[in-house]
């Protein structure tokens, strides 16, 4: 049996030579791998990766443009709520100004009301003293005539002299009171 | 009986310990195959076959994965993205760059899924043979990068520089460059395509050789006391299967990595 086998391989070849069927067949049999994924499959696949890419980063870009357009749509609202608070503020200000100007003036005008009511009072007054003089003195001025007449015994109160007479006692009279005070 | 070259069982049916049959050890005729059938002269055995066969696979999975490709992508197109990706990024652009590499991407790519599905056979049923076990196949496909090793030295660097490039002719070397140049000569122009091709075809043959071994035992093993052996040497049979199936993925890596590495040496300015 082991003369068998020696005889088996003595036929067989030296394992390192290649046998030339063997080479030329996985050389085709490489060419048809090579082949059909270089010209065909594998620049497939590299556009495909290619366009990923620029999806993934085109998409990049859009999160990046919708984060800055959020920021400067903040930064306005921001802008616009400050800018409301400092009208709010104004306003109130000048609402208060306002008031209190409305109410300065109110108090202008009820002192001016009041000093209007109390000159009036005043002139009203003075007006009723005048009036109110003028009368007594023509009532002193008749009592007296009638008095004076009643004890004279003649009637005075014709006599358009006798009243300047009056007048002119009436007048040294009030000059006395004058003078007294 | 064993030692018939043209059989496609590895092991005898009938052959057990203590029946007085010897151990069918597998050899270099576990190796050598019996035509299958002939095509235009051409005898077709069963590593051609499969090597085919590979193609077909590599071709026909891509063909799956990548033909439509969608900006999402399915499932066999993500997976062949991250298998088309690991030697696009992890191996070209690794050695050669981004810009010089692009280049090198497709046959890189082809090369290191042919060469893993050729070596995969060697634990799937029925095939259970690695065909790059068979030298043709890698002395093949190395001779492919050492022609375009050799052919891009001297596109870049010239007549006179491309075997500057090759020689490692550096002048701060002295008085030891001439014997650096012979060693780097025959290192680079005979060697190195000798042990690219070899690493792959020894480490395929001798995993299968393993497979082989402890296969065979298990079945031998099969009589008396020797059923416990037998268990043994098929908890071996396993072991070595997961361990082949790594092997098979390293070396085809490492047939890639080396043929950037030699495309590397060959676009570098200095040796």
């Amino acid at each position: 049996m082991s003369h068998l086998v020696q005889l088996a391989q003595e036929e067989i070849q030296n394992p390192l030579l290649p046998p030339i069927p063997e080479l030329v067949i996985g050389l085709i049999a490489f060419a048809i791998v090579f082949g059909v994924l270089a010209k065909k499959l594998l620049p497939n696949i590299n556009k495909v990766l290619e366009e990923r890419r620029e999806a993934i980063e085109g998409g990049m870009e859009k999160a990046d443009a919708a984060k800055a357009e959020a920021e400067s749509v903040l930064e306005q609202y921001k802008a616009q709520l400050a800018e409301a608070r400092h009208e709010a503020a104004r306003l109130r200000q000048e609402a208060q100004e306002q008031g209190t100007a409305i109410i300065a003036e109110m108090r202008a005008e009820g002192q001016r009301q009041r000093e209007d009511i109390i000159a009036a009072g005043h002139a009203q007054i003075a007006a009723d003293r005048k009036s109110a003089a003028t009368a007594l003195r023509q009532d002193v001025g008749k009592l007296a005539t009638d008095l004076a007449g009643k004890l004279v015994g003649e009637s005075l109160e014709d006599h358009a002299r006798q009243s300047r007479t009056i007048d002119r006692f009436l007048d040294e009279l009030e000059e006395k009171a004058e003078a007294a005070r | 009986m064993s030692a018939d070259p043209t059989q496609v069982l590895a092991f005898e049916t009938d052959c057990h310990i203590f029946d007085g049959c010897g151990f069918p050890a597998p050899g270099l005729h576990s190796f050598v195959f019996e035509p299958l059938f002939t095509v235009g002269g051409i005898d077709f055995n069963k590593p051609m076959l499969l090597a085919l066969v590979s193609t077909l696979v590599v071709v026909g999975f891509f063909w799956a994965a990548f033909n439509k490709p969608k900006l999402i992508p399915g499932k066999l197109q993500m997976v062949g993205e991250a298998g088309y990706d690991f030697i696009r990024r992890g191996v070209v652009y690794e050695t050669l760059g981004k810009r010089e590499g692009e280049k090198y991407v497709p046959i890189m790519v082809s090369m290191f899924f042919f060469i893993w599905i050729m070596n995969i056979w060697s634990i799937v049923p029925v095939a259970q043979f690695p065909v790059t076990s068979v030298i043709a196949f890698p002395v093949g496909l190395a001779a492919i990068v050492y022609v375009m090793w050799v052919s891009l030295t001297f596109k870049r660097h010239g007549f006179v520089g491309g075997w500057k490039n090759i020689a490692g002719y550096d002048k701060s070397l002295g008085a030891v460059l001439p014997a650096v140049m012979l060693i780097e000569l025959f290192s680079n122009l005979l060697i190195r395509p000798f042990t690219h091709a070899v690493r792959l075809f020894a480490n395929m043959f001798a995993g299968h050789v393993l497979l082989l071994i402890f296969t065979i035992a298990s079945w031998y093993l099969l009589n008396g006391i020797g059923i416990a052996y037998a268990g043994i040497s098929f908890v071996m049979v396993l072991l070595l299967t997961v361990f082949e199936l790594f092997i098979q993925a390293l070396q085809a890596y490492v047939f890639v990595l080396l043929a950037c590495n030699y495309i590397q040496g060959a676009l570098a300015e200095h040796h």
